[in-house]
């Protein structure tokens, strides 16, 4: 670990980082860049970095080669990955027996290993080259991108690629007005759900009547299925707090909150981490800089309520009250934490902030939509080929994140629906494939943007059961002072089961419509009144499937349990004993070369036998 | 001072007023169940909903927790309004149909349906027993639990609380609990033994909510979008 000496002036910090800068780019050793973020983590990093380090050291090389462990690449599929540059050869599902290979074969003889090379899912081609994989050629990384080249525990290492230039030119030549003019100019909307311009919410703030001012960053990212936030956090904390440090500048706050939940363990300690860098380097505390702006930064931790997201409810709970929204106007520009003006920023939007600053507002805005600027992250997940967090400009569309980037559904199923913005956003059929992502055009398409996670359903996916999935989210999750969003959450999710269960009425669908409408009508804040999209979304586009459900007591899709029944075909079972096993009910009864009997009364429709079948003998209707 | 238009009135408001107290002030009124002048406002009951705003980027706020603010457009008995606060209405109902005063409600309201499993638990979360307590009789013995679906009212650890003086604020300040209704059909889900209690304005006329429809205008509701000689000819009759 390098060694954290205080800066005192800006002309010491801009020196610094260009130090830091021809530091990295006469690296003479080759470097190993491990993707250790959570996901990383779950699938094994830990001990391919161990491995690796240990054959190092068997090798005697540690003077040549580096192992940097860095946060997540976003390739979530082929974790764990490592980049080794100077080779720039991408390797995917690294395991520490690969360890030894590595070290002699690659970075030795400077042979490439097939066997871990990403293979494309259509061509069938190796890709030795990360820039080259379908994934990641559609991408505009600006964001992101960094993820994969620092160490997120090291502030000088985020130096190394310009990282706290941005400061320290605004410190330098810019006035806080002059700051706000520039976000203004880029366009920046929110990236946290509503999309409100980032500029103009500085701005506010910064009019505002009230001392001292805050600034806060939402970091407690609830939506089921997105993590970009995290990763960030995980990945390149010091990206956050330099766009909050900025934030605070323009504004003129002095003290600041990071709202981190808990349940992001290795956020969490990513993030303290580098406050407490930027604390010893005096890129936080008194007199910054040798400038008279003072900028206290404080950690809160959340308890894992999804709607402490919303803002009000995030500061009724850093106050230590409980997580409930209040009624805006009066919005937290003019009356937020401890009744002051406060300025909340989502994690992506803090990040994007030094960007801007970096290549200037003119180049930000360039990117993107008239309506929506730069880039956005969207967490692809669900049945996609391609599982990972994605940077795209705005304006693509999702059948270019969907196919070209996510490398499409797996197994050769069709595309059924796209789920975007999380709990209170909607389900986008086929037919909006095309659709560009930005604000405006998800909005209009029944959806919205959210926080960015992208939910991919394939034709084996029940809309109905999707929609009690996000209902049952909802009505454990919504704060319950609301009526409407409490009890109409609740009444959803009975009227949306009772389909499930094949006792719905046709007058279900009325009745899901009015209180879907009402509740989105009579909610005090966004959670209320998104909460009825995942309904009125499904609807609108999948009704049929609903009066499948209602009408013929069928789900098209066989997810529904009461509503399916597994039977055996007679002309295709050879009798070959393989779904007798894993049948938890012992409801099949058969000999070998007999034909199987399944038991309607003993099953409990779990498709145990449907997944080993290999003679499409097992029916599902 | 501030300057607003509810139902089309010009009205003041003192800075600080909510919708609401703004529209007490006039005479105008909203339904209420879990605001108290006594106590601070709340906003979960979601019956005081007004509509403000004009034209598609109108939307339904809750008159009890919304300020007052220079310009703004208030409709107070819009279908809007109506639809929504009678969808409130039947969700109460299913949740405690004991309740007198939610059975008014529901006769007051036209809601003749009932069309959710009744649960029967009688307390409709309005709070008000909580703010009773804590500001009131300074006693902060009981308190919201959980949040969603599982959220209820209680003591710190369902324990009995030393700081309870039996006081039975509570009780006196509870919508649901209390007052049962009487009506002929007191056990059925809804009653509507009261259906022509006091009918409340529409802005457009309904025969069936506006008790003067057929003698005419009582004066305060507003037809959609009045033509400019038609306000102005309003005016002049009301002065």
């Amino acid at each position: 670990m390098k060694e954290i000496k205080k800066i005192n002036s800006i002309e010491e910090l801009k020196s610094t980082i260009k130090d830091q800068t021809l530091f990295r780019q006469a690296e003479q050793k080759a470097v190993l860049f491990v993707s250790a973020g959570t996901c990383g983590q779950a699938r094994g990093s830990l001990k391919v970095i161990e491995a690796l380090e240990k054959e190092i050291t068997a090798q005697n090389l540690k003077e040549k080669v580096l192992v940097k462990v860095t946060g997540c690449h976003g390739f979530c599929e082929a974790e764990p990955n490592i980049i080794i540059q100077p080779h720039n050869i991408f390797y995917q599902h690294v395991e520490p027996k690969h360890a030894k290979d590595i070290i002699s074969e690659t970075i030795l003889n400077n042979t490439v290993i097939d066997a871990l090379l990403y293979t494309d899912p259509i061509s069938k081609d190796s890709i030795p080259k990360e820039a080259d994989i379908g994934f990641y050629k559609k991408q505009k990384r600006i964001v992101m991108g960094d993820n994969a080249l620092i160490d997120p525990t090291d502030i000088l290492d985020y130096m190394s690629v310009n990282g706290y230039s941005s400061l320290s030119k605004i410190l330098d030549e810019k006035t806080p007005e002059a700051v706000i003019e520039t976000m203004q100019k880029s366009g920046l909307r929110g990236r946290g759900g509503a999309g409100f311009p980032t500029g103009k919410k500085w701005a506010f703030s910064r009019q505002a009547k009230g001392n001292p001012k805050y600034i806060i960053c939402n970091a407690d990212e609830g939506d089921p299925g997105a993590y970009m936030d995290r990763s960030l956090m995980e990945g390149n904390p010091h990206r956050v707090l330099e766009g909050m440090i900025i934030g605070a500048y323009a504004i003129g706050a002095e003290e600041g909150y990071i709202y981190i939940r808990d349940e992001y363990p290795l956020a969490l300690q990513n993030i303290t981490k580098a406050l407490e860098s930027a604390e010893q380097m005096g890129l936080l505390g008194k007199n910054i800089l040798g400038t008279d702006f003072n900028l206290q930064l404080h950690i809160s931790k959340g308890a894992g309520a999804f709607v402490c997201g919303e803002e009000t409810a995030l500061i009724a709970s850093i106050e230590g009250k409980i997580g409930e929204p209040r009624q805006r106007p009066p919005y937290p520009a003019v009356r937020g934490l401890w009744k002051r003006p406060t300025n909340i920023n989502n994690v992506e939007t803090w990040a994007t902030v030094p960007v801007i600053f970096a290549n200037g507002a003119d180049w930000f805005s360039n990117i993107g939509t008239d309506g929506s600027k730069g880039t956005k992250i969207f967490s692809l997940v669900g049945k996609i080929n391609n599982t990972g967090l994605v940077e795209v400009p705005m304006g693509i569309t999702l059948r270019e994140v969907i196919y070209d980037i996510g490398g499409g559904i797996p197994e050769g199923k069709e595309f059924k629906a796209v789920q975007t913005g999380g709990p209170s956003g909607g389900c986008l059929p086929k037919e909006h494939l095309d659709l560009p992502i930005d604000y405006d055009s998800l909005f209009q398409a029944g959806s919205i943007m959210g926080s960015g996670g992208m939910i991919v359903m394939d034709e084996n996916t029940c809309m109905v059961d999707v929609a009690k999935y996000f209902l049952n989210f909802l009505r454990d999750e919504s704060c319950g002072k609301c009526l409407s969003c409490r009890e109409g959450t609740q009444r959803m999710w009975e009227i949306v089961s009772s389909i499930t269960e094949g006792s719905g009425k046709d007058s279900d669908l009325d009745l899901l419509g009015q209180l879907a409408n009402a509740v989105k009508d009579a909610s005090m804040c966004a959670l209320g009144q998104t909460a009825a999209n995942p309904v009125l979304s499904t609807i609108r586009y999948f009704k049929d499937e609903y009066l499948a459900h209602i009408r013929d007591n069928k789900c098209p899709a066989a997810v529904c349990k009461d509503l399916i029944q597994y039977s055996i075909i007679s002309e295709n079972c050879t009798g070959c004993l393989a779904c007798i096993k894993p049948c938890p009910q012992v409801a099949i009864k058969g000999e070998l070369k007999q034909i199987h009997i399944l038991d309607q009364n003993k099953c409990i429709k779990c498709g145990a036998c449907f997944e080993v079948c290999n003679f499409n003998a097992i029916n599902v209707e | 001072m501030i300057n607003m238009k509810i139902n089309n009135l010009d009205v003041n408001a003192e800075e600080g007023w909510s919708i609401l107290e703004t529209a007490k002030f006039y005479g105008l009124e909203i339904p209420t169940l879990c605001y108290n002048e006594g106590l601070s406002q709340f906003g979960g009951c979601r019956l005081c909903l007004v509509e403000i705003g004009e034209g598609p980027g109108s939307k339904l706020v809750s008159s009890c927790t919304y300020p007052a603010e220079e310009g703004l457009f208030v409709r107070t008995d819009t279908h809007r309004v109506f639809e929504a606060r009678r969808m409130m209405i039947e969700l109460m109902l299913s949740v405690a149909p004991g309740s007198k005063v939610i059975q008014d409600l529901a006769s007051k309201f036209g809601v003749k349906q009932m069309r959710f499993t009744v649960r029967n638990e009688e307390c409709i979360l309005c709070g008000l027993c909580v703010r009773m307590c804590a500001e009131q009789m300074d006693g902060h013995a009981i308190g919201f639990q959980n949040r969603g679906h599982k959220k209820k009212i209680s003591t710190p650890f369902d324990m009995r609380s030393e700081e309870c003086r039996l006081c039975g604020g509570c009780m006196y300040i509870c919508p649901a609990c209390q007052l049962r209704c009487q009506g002929p059909d007191a056990d059925t889900a809804i009653c509507n033994g009261c259906l022509t209690l006091d009918p409340s304005c529409l802005d457009t006329y309904d025969e069936l909510q506006c008790w003067m429809y057929t003698a005419g205008r009582c004066g305060t509701c507003v037809q959609e979008k009045p033509e400019k000689s038609n306000s102005e000819d309003n005016e002049k009759t009301m002065e």
